[in-house]
């Protein structure tokens, strides 16, 4: 590990890699376009993620950031760089870094419970059946979805579907978790309330968290670092916001902060900043 | 106070509709229906009124049958059989056939589905096979053969092969990226991607192309029965038919028709019953 990145000047004590946890260097993606040239979709992608935070990627619609998931995902492939995780190089998906995803991508044909069952039982293989039966409890309990463990997806709603997607997901416990607009096609009630409860799960067993919003308030209660990306084609990190509030979060607290009206200024600057070139 | 009596409005519509679809109900599944079968009653009459020297009236019908309809499984010699007997040997070759073009067809179709080499390679073949009537390949059948009864139930399973391929080549390739997402970050091994997501996924689309196939099974085994002989319901059309007897031919018709029903109707159970779903509520 000769190359640094930018971000390990602020080494973790628990942490005993000199690199991050994930660390993505130099990822350029680009795909071939019908008349010979290239479209390039992300350019030269720096960033490390260490292994108890939480950093959500921020940007316009069709800026790439879901791309770059997809890419840690190991869903896509990178043109050119490096994505590794403990300093492995990451090139196909894996259950280390388990997905959720924002339509949910629950299977209608199994119930709540069997959703997440199947995802422990092809992960977690050498774990008896009374492990994985309450492994899968305690996640359904975790998200307050046992009352519907035996419904079918078509039969809950929205918020309820992307809760067994977080507990599918954290059942496998991933070194990792991804979350690609998980709260995107909520109304704001359900997704105020789903996002207090997934900061409750992540502030009692903290982990890398990597998450692509295109909420700027959801970011900064959220998040620990806030990349906020330029706009596409060719997308870049443009800047990296630390968000200095100590978890766990308050939300009302957070909004009598003057420093969050800074922050939130920063980023909703920065955004307009990168907005209508092309829209 | 405007906005009081819209509602006002809205409620007492509301109700007065749910009464008439209670209403509606009643008259949709009882009095409609059984004005069509009276409609069908009137019209038989009506043509019976003119040729009666070859046509009975329906209450004639009923009465020429009343043998058949009250003994459907009396055995009087070689040949002499009730019309229950005769339904159950056209529904066993039915069956054979059919389960033996499920058992090839839907492999195939996965391979179609999956494998696109298997497409581009197949693909022309079921498009030329398919629009040829099941009653062509009887002549090589029985050239195969040369036997009746395994060239009736190769028939049948020729004919239950192109929808249920179709269907479940579609339905294979036609499953949602999510899915296959999920099995990829779960490494699930092939085998297990294809029973655990891809089956499952298509099961409505493989359905789909049973129950077409069953339909057009039970229709073809009709006349290859009137062509090959033997014991069968379609041969009994035939034969009651060269003996000018026309209302077996009208009670025949009208059990071939239940029949077809009552496979439908099964094969939509069993969908149910395998994919735990319910069925989507039509119209």
């Amino acid at each position: 590990m000769t190359k640094s990145s930018l971000q390990t000047a602020d080494t973790n004590d628990r942490q005993p890699e000199t690199a991050g946890f994930l660390t993505i260097e130099n990822v350029t993606k680009a795909y071939p376009t019908g008349n010979g040239g290239e479209f390039v979709v992300l350019d030269n992608i720096n960033l490390t993620v260490e292994a108890n935070q939480f950093v959500s990627l921020i940007g316009h619609s069709g800026c790439g950031k879901s791309t770059l998931l997809k890419i840690v995902a190991g869903l896509e492939r990178s043109t050119s760089g490096l994505v590794t995780l403990e300093g492995r190089e990451i090139r196909k998906p894996g259950s280390d870094r388990m997905m959720v995803f924002q339509n949910y991508s629950l299977l209608p044909w199994l119930t709540v419970r069997e959703n997440v069952r199947l995802a422990v039982d092809e992960v977690l293989k050498d774990a008896s059946r009374a492990e994985k039966a309450s492994l899968v409890n305690e996640h359904l309990a975790m998200v307050k979805l046992m009352p519907a463990a035996n419904k079918y997806p078509d039969e809950i709603s929205g918020g309820m579907k992307q809760r067994v997607g977080i507990a599918r997901a954290l059942a496998i416990r991933p070194k990792m978790l991804l979350m690609d607009e998980p709260f995107g096609a909520l109304d704001a009630l359900t997704r105020g309330k789903l996002q207090r409860q997934v900061l409750d799960i992540w502030e009692a067993h903290r982990q890398a968290v990597l998450m692509v919003t295109h909420d700027v308030d959801e970011a900064l209660y959220m998040s620990d670092r806030i990349v906020m990306m330029t706009n596409g084609p060719a997308a870049q990190i443009g800047e990296i916001l630390d968000v200095p509030f100590a978890h766990p979060r308050d939300r009302a607290a957070l909004r009598e902060n003057p420093h969050y009206y800074e922050l939130r200024n920063h980023a909703l600057n920065f955004l307009d900043q990168h907005f209508g070139a092309d829209d | 106070m405007v906005q009081l009596s819209i509602m006002a409005l809205f409620v007492a519509v509301s109700q007065a509709t749910w009464k008439r679809t209670k209403l509606g109900l009643l008259r949709n599944t009882v009095l409609y229906p059984a004005l069509g079968f009276l409609g069908i009653l009137l019209l038989w009459y009506g043509i019976a009124s003119l040729r009666h020297e070859l046509m009975p009236y329906p209450h004639e019908a009923i009465a020429n049958n009343l043998d058949f309809i009250m003994h459907p499984f009396y055995q009087r010699g070689a040949g002499d059989l009730g019309i229950g007997w005769l339904l159950l040997a056209s529904l066993r070759r039915v069956l054979l056939g059919f389960l033996l073009g499920a058992v090839v067809a839907i492999p195939l179709g996965f391979l179609i589905g999956m494998y696109r080499p298997a497409l581009l390679a197949l693909n022309p073949i079921i498009q030329i096979l398919k629009p040829v009537s099941p009653l062509a390949w009887l002549p090589i059948a029985l050239a195969i053969f040369n036997l009746a009864e395994p060239s009736a139930i190769f028939v049948i399973f020729i004919t239950s092969l192109w929808s249920t391929i179709i269907n479940t080549a579609l339905g294979v390739s036609s499953v949602s990226k999510d899915y296959l997402d999920i099995a990829r970050v779960l490494e699930m091994p092939p085998w297990r991607r294809v029973y655990k997501i891809i089956l499952p996924a298509s099961l409505p689309y493989i359905f789909t192309g049973l129950r077409i196939s069953l339909g057009i099974a039970w229709l073809v085994i009709v006349a290859v029965e009137m062509l090959t002989g033997g014991v069968g319901i379609g041969f009994f059309v035939w034969d009651e038919w060269s003996r000018l007897n026309l209302s077996s031919v009208f009670l025949s018709v009208f059990v071939i028709g239940v029949t077809g029903l009552l496979l439908d109707v099964a094969i939509s159970r069993l969908e149910a019953l395998i994919t735990h779903r319910r069925t989507p509520k039509e119209g």
